[in-house]
């Protein structure tokens, strides 16, 4: 049994690299691991881990992290930080940024995709793989070129005067008004107080509104390849510009990217969205994309009154799963479904493909683009009031109808 | 340690207390458990809904013999129905019978109608400041749907457990309340409000715990259907549901078959009673029929292969 201050010194260390390997740990939190140690049996070997867990984990994404690291550090606690964080970093490819659980199960699906020779792993060895996944697809990366100062201030203004075709939404609290509303009772008994007893003068509060939550899910197959880096551009002024963006990016897998496009610096941001998407302009896989999003973060994203803005042209290539079921649960998570379809550049265009017309009855409003080439057109066909608007969410369900007469 | 001087000392205590109260728990909990307790700091609960995350904390206050005191977070959720607020009624009164006893001095006045006579305690004012003065497990109830400034709100409260109320100053707890927050992550809870707490991800339970879980919770309940409810739910985990069904379902719906007077599963009767364990149209759809029967035939090989007790 190590002294007291061994332990403490070893506990820092490992402290240090969970660090490395993405935990947010300050001072502070080491400190809080060594005072929560101080609590159990630190011999009990269980108790020892747990404690540590319950004092540094803080987010489900990182018990594996934590598992792992404490795997290696505790074998051999006295080896220098930096080759154990090597050794975990080489084992499991473990960047800064966060693993979820998802993630790793995409791995494991990515390598069932990739009709890999399957063997049984020891158990050991599958956790590894389970972490190990950067290297499992050999995919594109993108490079997007350097945004101009010009194209900048454009996205600004653009995304200044930018309306989302979704009514904000009305919140339980309440902001004091001057005109008529209802009673404020705090600042009425308070001004009745100031004024003199004999009169009480009324003040007025009303229920604050603020904007819906959205849940962007932007289509990057190659169909799409020509807009690409416009849309990236929209939806990083979007993330920038208001609370509750997410961003998902889908080819023929789902990538979270609200991460990457809350960097301030769009190059920066564009930078990591084409190291960090493997997918770029390939095919699409609409269904697959879309159950995913719904099993995994549709509960986590879409409450509290989220509207999703679906952007792709419908061409799917997926032959397995059901697109019109995925569709329909969508609908009923989000509150309302913005789908906006860049492929009308054609205006005889015809719902022909077997996609879109799965897609259709499913959508609140639908927003065909005739000509989206620039971020102008964007704003427009989702802001502007010449998209198809359902009164209602029942009658929403059949947007199929304004297609016609969007084509005309 | 907290004055009331009956927090458990060990983990080893802390399973027995919640043991004592029905509530199977592994030793990880027990020792998040523990660590919050002794430490005086918040327990964040993480996990699918139907895990018992609730109800550790409605465990915690009767085992420790302390108060429950609920807040069910909703969005909206304000000062005025969390914290406090003024009678505003018994204000105007006590005005008017001012006016009417010539009263005039004005800040005497302010004084008398802003003091905690006039005040109404809401559940976290309660729990900082308990009437009977005996601190309360306090259960914060899915934060994730409370809006984040009032999660911004809860971090004064939850580091320092005191409450500014503007016209009467800051009110401490003399002994802070133990403190249960769950989450289901509709939203994510920031990471402020996390590094305050001690963290601990309820899963869903394997086997051998959920049937020492449901067992304890339905006592009455014959052990072969135990162990068949039990292993047909945890293979129904490993399919591609929209929810998965969470151990609450598993005690549900066994009590629901006690009550239509089964002692076996059957396909006929897992097709009446799947709308117990699954909550969504598609996932029942998916599952009724063919799908329940060969999980029922695999149950069965399984449970035929490895005969317990």
């Amino acid at each position: 049994m190590p002294s007291e201050t061994v332990l403490a010194e070893r506990v820092t260390r490992f402290g240090r690299l969970l660090r490395g390997a993405g935990l947010k740990l300050g001072p502070g939190q080491i400190l809080e691991g060594i005072e929560a140690l101080s609590e159990v049996v630190v011999t009990d070997r269980r108790e020892f881990y747990w404690a540590l867990h319950a004092a540094w984990v803080k987010r489900g994404e990182d018990r594996d992290v934590f598992r792992e690291a404490f795997r290696l550090f505790w074998r051999q606690p006295d080896r220098p930080v930096n080759r154990v964080l090597e050794e975990l970093l080489a084992l499991s490819r473990i960047t800064p940024e966060r693993r979820s659980p998802q993630s790793q199960k995409r791995v494991l699906d990515a390598l069932d995709d990739e009709k890999r020779p399957k063997r049984e792993l020891r158990a050991e060895e599958a956790d590894v793989v389970r972490l190990a996944f950067s290297d499992v697809e050999v995919l594109r990366q993108k490079d997007f070129e350097q945004m101009s100062s010009a194209e900048l201030r454009e996205a600004q203004r653009l995304i200044a005067r930018f309306r989302f075709p979704v009514r904000d939404l009305q919140t339980r609290r309440w902001t004091p008004v001057t005109g008529r509303g209802a009673i404020d009772m705090r600042r009425t008994m308070r001004a009745s107080l100031r004024q003199g007893l004999d009169h009480i003068p009324l003040r007025w509060r009303r229920r604050k509104t603020r904007p819906p939550g959205i849940v962007a899910l932007c289509d990057i197959s190659g169909s799409m390849a020509g807009y690409t880096r416009m849309l990236i551009r929209f939806l990083h002024a979007l993330s920038n510009d208001r609370e509750q963006v997410h961003t998902f990016l889908f080819g023929t897998r789902l990538s979270n990217v609200t991460r990457a496009l809350r960097h301030r610096d769009v190059d920066v941001a564009l930078a990591e969205l084409g190291a960090r998407v493997r997918d770029w302009d390939g095919g699409t896989r609409i269904s697959s994309c879309l159950r995913r999003f719904n099993r995994e973060w549709s509960r986590r994203v879409l409450a509290q009154g989220a509207s999703v803005l679906l952007i792709t042209d419908g061409l799917d290539r997926d032959e397995t799963g059901s697109l019109e079921g995925e569709m329909a649960r969508l609908q009923r998570s989000a509150r309302r479904v913005v789908w906006l379809n860049p492929l009308l550049r054609y205006a005889d265009f015809q719902p022909q493909a077997r996609g879109i017309r799965a897609m259709l009855p499913h959508v609140d409003d639908f927003r065909p683009a005739h000509n989206l080439v620039s971020l102008e057109a964007l704003a427009s066909a989702l802001g502007g009031q010449h998209g198809q608007r359902p009164a209602g969410r029942t009658s929403g369900r059949s947007a199929s109808a304004s297609l016609s007469a969007a084509a005309e | 340690m907290t004055e009331s001087g009956n927090v458990p000392g060990s983990v080893d205590s802390v399973l027995e207390l919640l043991a004592g109260q029905s509530y199977i728990a592994d030793r990880a909990l027990a020792t998040a458990v523990h660590l919050s307790l002794t430490l005086n700091r918040p327990l964040l609960l993480e996990g699918e809904a139907g895990v018992g995350k609730t109800e550790v904390g409605k465990v915690l206050a009767k085992g420790l013999g302390r108060r429950l005191i609920r807040l069910q977070c909703y969005e909206g959720l304000d000062v005025a129905s969390a914290v406090y607020e003024w009678d505003y009624a018994r204000q105007m009164i006590e005005i008017r019978l001012a006016e009417a006893s010539g009263q005039t001095d004005r800040s005497r006045i302010e004084r008398d109608l802003f003091s905690e006579k006039f005040l109404i305690r809401r559940p976290l004012l309660e729990a900082i400041q308990p009437s009977d003065g005996i601190a309360p497990v306090l259960l914060i109830d899915e934060l994730d749907r409370a809006d984040e400034p009032f999660e911004a709100f809860l971090l004064e409260l939850l580091s320092d457990f005191q409450i500014t109320v503007p016209e009467l100053g800051t009110l401490k707890a003399e002994e802070p309340p133990v403190v249960v927050i769950t989450s289901n992550r509709t939203r994510e809870i920031h990471d402020a409000l996390r590094r305050r707490c001690f963290y601990y991800w309820l899963d869903y339970p394997d086997a051998a715990r959920e049937l020492e879980i449901v067992r304890v919770r339905v006592p009455e309940a014959a052990a072969s259907l135990l162990r068949q409810v039990v292993a047909f739910v945890q293979q129904l985990r490993s399919v591609e549901l929209f929810k998965l069904p969470g151990v609450a379902e598993s005690i549900d719906w066994t009590r629901a078959l006690m009550a239509l007077g089964k002692d076996e599963l059957d396909g006929a009767t897992i097709d009446e009673t799947l709308g117990v364990l699954l909550k969504y149209e598609d996932d029942v759809g998916r599952i009724r029929g063919a799908q329940a029967q060969a999980t029922l035939a695999e149950v069965q090989r399984e449970l035929a292969a490895a005969p317990s007790e």
